[in-house]
């Protein structure tokens, strides 16, 4: 089996901070995802140092203002402007901000509904 | 300063297979800023866990990339076995490492065909197409698949190998090894190459390890990141040192290829000779319920699976974090300062794979 994985909460409030710490230890981001649950929305940004995760989650709301941490790791502008178009969750203070524009989907923030249907006997 | 102009470059041009646009900020001939639009064939891939079981999935997983689609798979039902704490048997951990070397062997040779060519260098892009056919027939003698595999399965793998093929195919490595050496000394030493790529797009070390920089990418540049380091499939049973290079520019990223597929050959044979017999898959009931960041290493850097259920057939979640998408930060920093008409040489050391990065 692989290392167990720990996500540890954190508020909104602590996001930068969290990210400057992370640079200071040494470690790169690694990624930024976001998950639908219910009504909320998890945000888990993950870094890393020497193959050691460390893992931050924060749940918010459709309209929560979300700091970007584009000023401590530059390249996080990719992952921001995903959950911005994809969840439609807005993202303050991205270095390079697409304003919507960084996907082109058909439908406007897809990934902010569930469609989830279960499997019943008889469906292909 | 001279006057600043805008020129674009993609998402259609004769060096990307997949769109990508980059608008190349000019002084002169040099560029100066590089603002990357990605997004035109964004297909969402990742929204079907809600309509696809988990089992089913991995057809899905496997489909986001026509390259290097293994080893997506692999990431996928490594993470779905964590979650639900499977320990899949031995045989099926060599079998997948093995099949996951030759897909990094026909991506790196398919890299190299396509560079060659972007060079107008057409006598190395047809002798790396040639070689790439002979790691095709094997995976297509082995698993019944040349792009696709659909072997993986949550629990184990579909298909073994059986001992004679095994032996068939430790033949075959070691004449393409053979063939591979006088391919890439001619590609590495050519004095033309040299000319072309040494001390162009340089990234350096920190900087590619802030900005996210995964693969050969990073390698290049003197970091020693690669995934199969974790020991994930059977990588922590066997000898592997990951190829580092520490000049940063683009000669460095080639070479940590090139060298690669050596590293490549060398697990498979190891492979080959400690695999050990036995049944290549088991029985799995139930649905995970947790959450698992898996990780592997694709031919173009870390890829992540994240991976969230609820105990239901359904995932809740499935995110995949591709090397190209991180990749895409250092490449426009890379790009500043090259002169304009070495962007496209540039942009394809990243091998950069717009349908992984579009999942």
């Amino acid at each position: 089996m692989m290392e167990p994985q720990v996500i540890a909460p954190i508020s909104v409030g602590e996001v930068v901070q969290k990210a400057q710490q992370a640079k200071k230890d040494g470690c790169r981001l690694v990624l930024i995802s976001c998950t639908k649950i219910g009504d909320d929305f998890e945000i888990i940004y993950t870094y890393e140092k020497d193959l050691k995760m460390t893992n931050f989650r924060i749940t918010v709301k459709q309209d929560t203002e979300i700091p970007s941490i584009s000023s401590v790791y530059f390249g996080s502008f990719v992952y921001e402007n995903e959950i911005h178009d994809l969840y439609g969750l807005p993202v303050k203070g991205i270095n390079i901000d697409f304003k919507g524009t960084f996907y082109k989907t058909a439908v406007k923030h897809p990934f902010s509904v569930t469609i989830t249907k279960e499997k019943k006997e008889g469906d292909a | 300063m001279s006057k600043q102009i805008t020129i674009p470059f993609g998402p259609q041009h004769p060096v990307l297979p997949d769109p990508i646009h980059l608008d190349l900020v000019l002084e002169d001939e040099t560029v100066v800023d590089a603002i990357p639009t990605i997004g035109y064939v964004h297909r969402g891939l990742e929204k079907l866990v809600e309509k696809r079981e988990y089992t089913e999935y991995v057809f899905i997983a496997e489909r986001i990339c026509g390259i290097c689609s293994f080893i997506h798979s692999q990431a996928y039902v490594q993470g779905v076995e964590q979650i639900m704490g499977l320990e899949i048997p031995e045989r099926a951990q060599y079998l997948r490492t093995i099949w996951g070397e030759y897909s990094r062997l026909h991506s790196h040779l398919l890299w190299l065909g396509l560079f060659a060519d972007s060079m107008g260098f057409e006598s190395v892009f047809m002798n790396s197409w040639r070689l790439r056919e002979h790691i095709l027939d094997d995976l297509e003698a082995t698993t019944g698949g040349r792009v696709i595999q659909g072997v993986c399965k949550v629990g184990g793998v579909k298909k073994d190998i059986a001992p004679e093929k095994l032996d068939e195919m430790l033949k075959g490595l070691k004449t393409l090894e053979h063939e591979l050496a006088e391919l890439t000394d001619v590609f590495l030493f050519d004095s033309s190459m040299k000319h072309r790529l040494k001390g162009v797009g340089k990234l350096a070390k920190e900087d590619a390890y802030y900005l996210g920089a995964v693969g050969p990418t990073a390698r290049g540049s003197g970091i020693d990141i690669d995934m199969r380091s974790t020991g994930y499939a059977a990588f922590g049973k066997i000898n592997f040192k990951p190829v580092v290079e520490h000049d940063g520019d683009c000669y460095a990223r080639c070479a940590v290829r090139a060298k690669e597929m050596f590293t490549s050959i060398d697990i498979i044979e190891q492979c080959i000779k400690k695999i050990p017999d036995g049944p290549v898959d088991m029985k799995v009931t139930g649905a995970p319920d947790g959450e698992y960041f898996s990780r592997a290493e694709q031919p173009r850097g870390e890829v992540i699976h994240y991976i969230k259920g609820n105990g239901k057939k359904n995932l809740v979640r499935h995110r995949v974090r591709t090397p190209t998408f991180t990749n895409i930060p250092p490449l426009v920093t890379l790009l500043k300062g090259v002169e304009l008409a070495d962007v496209p040489v540039v942009v394809l050391t990243i091998d950069p794979c717009i349908g992984c990065a579009e999942r």
